[in-house]
């Protein structure tokens, strides 16, 4: 059983299949990598793991317990964190905000703790920002503490959204296209703290990633999707030599 | 060596969190907000009773805007019912005191907390509108609000309204400007610095997420419906609060001071203030207060001149009204707290501003 299992989930949009019959299992501790041509239905895979959607047909089971039907927010509490593809970063508040508010669902203070500031809340806060600061030193965002997020370049944002995640200290990461639209050197940090999520902190990671040569080399399995059907599952060496797979990428004639 | 007297950070050093988490951490700014607290709670000494007045006034309307603040600018969701929230809050006080026989230091807190609980009410429709939309559903608890104030006689004395008395501490009763203003001033003081607090911990981050991506917010843990429903409630406890603060100040209460165009005045003061910011509502706040007064006294002046002027000048007020709104959108729409924020930046590098 592994920390995740998909169970012939559908999706439909009015006459669009989105996702077809998808099932897989991701396992405890692995990085598990979904791939496919664009519109094959990968984040709308990721939106029906996070809850976003809620599938047609099909289950969702999350450390086995059934979450198809939880909302998106009992779900981060229940230990899954995203990072998204546009980033959904939080503009006006500063990069240790955005990080404190990962914090969200480990604290408790309230509104009144919170407006008095009580011992409680301050000391609680103080212990969160121990926990954010480590997140920081991980992803080497010292120097861009106090800025507001939106004023940052596009391959700290994208830095910033998957510390935001981090900061959850989830047992699933999703990140959806972590890498996109960076150049070579910025793709090879950010696939450095991927490895380095996955090994320091043991946390499991569902990528989507159109970079082939980083996905063949971070996934332990691989999903292949095209319009919403799951046509591969394996290692990465199973799956690159999959027909089906060669087919759906670079077309019939190739694949003979 | 000169040293420039605006930088303040010169050999600040914070060694834990605690201190890099103050509101303010520069010893410094610290001391400057206790003069300015200092100054505040001095002034009436040496202020007459009229500018006293509008100073107290003016900090009702800061309370008030703080409050409409924290549910417009820090959590997105526009309304239009401010104004019969102040209704809610002012009634609530005034029956409770003279048709219950409460004390006013119980009904005071009572009234916010009923206005809080009708400001959540009137929130539950923000799960399923935003924008817009939203700004029109609150439109409907502004005038569904005036109608029952309004119609129902026998609690709220209908379009006569009722009549209030000044707080009282024993003997001691708060009839003079003077001690009505203190009486205002702690509580305006307790708002801010409940809701500066408010903004730096939990809940208010999760209410700045609500408002710049919901979505994400979603994922991140925060349930937008509670935080939705709590930014009302919260936001009209303050409103509550600021209208029985009002209706014991004017000692009356009554329908037509409750209309639409109050609701207007106040997100008139939290965009002219900067929203999003506790110390915008409270420069707006006085702004928007202290315009009128302001034009009146221009308009007697110039009419001891030009005579034949007056009854075009007094027109004038809703124009220049309009105008000063336009323009704040127009040429920064952060309001005054940008602009107060831009002149400390210029002076912190001043005299060279080049550099960074």
């Amino acid at each position: 059983m592994g920390i995740l299992n998909v169970q012939n989930v559908s999706i439909r949009f009015g006459g669009v299949l989105a996702l077809d019959a998808v099932s897989f299992e991701v396992k405890e501790g692995e990085i598990f990598s979904l791939i496919g041509p664009n519109g094959a239905g990968k984040t709308s895979m990721l939106n029906c793991i996070s809850g976003l959607y809620k599938p047609t047909e099909g289950d969702i089971f999350f450390k086995g317990e059934r979450i198809t039907h939880i909302k998106p927010h009992k779900r981060a509490a229940l230990g899954i964190a995203r990072a998204f593809q546009n980033i959904e970063l939080f503009p006006h508040l500063s990069v240790l905000d955005n990080l404190m508010l990962g914090r969200h669902v480990r604290m408790k203070t309230g509104v009144l703790a919170g407006g008095f500031y009580w011992g409680k809340a301050q000391k609680e806060e103080v212990e969160h920002r121990y926990k954010v600061e480590e997140v920081i030193d991980f992803l080497e965002l010292e120097h861009v503490r106090n800025v507001p997020v939106g004023t940052l370049s596009y391959g700290l944002q994208k830095r910033v959204e998957v510390g935001r995640a981090l900061a959850m200290e989830p047992d699933l990461l999703l990140l959806d296209e972590p890498m996109a639209g960076m150049n070579n050197e910025e793709k090879e940090d950010m696939a450095r703290y991927i490895i380095d999520i996955h090994e320091e902190k043991k946390t499991t990671i569902i990528l989507i990633e159109h970079d082939m040569g980083v996905v063949m080399d971070l996934s332990n399995h691989i999903a292949v999707l095209d319009f919403g059907k799951l046509i591969a599952y394996g290692t990465p060496k199973e799956v690159q030599t999959n027909p089906r797979v060669i087919e759906a990428y670079l077309g019939e004639e190739h694949a003979v | 060596m000169v040293r420039n007297p605006f930088v303040m950070q010169c050999g600040e050093f914070h060694v834990d969190y605690k201190q890099d988490m103050a509101i303010w951490k520069i010893a410094r700014v610290r001391w400057r907000i206790f003069a300015v607290v200092a100054l505040f709670a001095l002034f009436p000494m040496v202020a007459t009773d009229y500018v006293v007045g509008l100073a107290t006034l003016c900090g009702i309307a800061a309370i008030g805007a703080i409050g409409l603040n924290i549910l417009t600018g820090f959590t997105g969701q526009i309304s239009i019912g401010v104004g019969a929230f102040l209704g809610v809050g002012g009634y609530t006080s005034a029956i409770l005191t003279t048709k219950l026989g409460f004390s006013f230091w119980i009904a005071f807190p009572l009234a916010g907390l009923i206005t809080a609980l009708v400001g959540a009410l009137f929130g539950i429709p923000s799960l399923r509108l935003k924008g817009l939309y939203l700004a029109i559903a609150t439109l409907a608890a502004q005038v569904i609000i005036l109608f029952v104030i309004s119609r129902w006689d026998s609690l709220t004395g209908g379009t006569a309204g009722l009549v209030l008395s000044r707080p009282q501490i024993g003997s001691f009763t708060f009839m003079s400007e003077t001690s009505y203003y203190y009486l205002m001033f702690v509580v305006l003081l307790i708002t801010i610095v409940f809701s500066l607090n408010l903004f730096r911990t939990r809940v208010g981050r999760a209410f700045i997420a609500v408002r710049d991506r919901d979505i994400a917010a979603e994922v991140m843990g925060i349930d937008l419906f509670k935080y939705k429903v709590l930014a009302f409630f919260v936001s009209s406890f303050f409103v509550g609060i600021a209208g029985a603060l009002l209706g014991h100040y004017t000692m009356i209460v009554s329908p037509e001071l409750y209309s639409i165009s109050v609701s207007i005045e106040y997100l008139a003061m939290i965009l002219v203030g900067g929203l999003g910011s506790v110390f915008g509502s409270l420069y707006g706040a006085v702004f928007i207060t202290l315009m009128p007064v302001v034009l009146r006294s221009v308009v007697d002046l110039l009419s001891g001149t030009f005579p034949g002027l007056e009854g075009v000048l007094v027109g004038m007020k809703e124009v220049v009204f309009g105008v000063v709104i336009i323009l704040f959108l127009v040429y920064e729409p952060d309001g005054l707290n940008k602009i107060w924020l831009n002149i400390k930046n210029y002076f912190r590098l001043w005299p060279f501003s080049y550099t960074k």
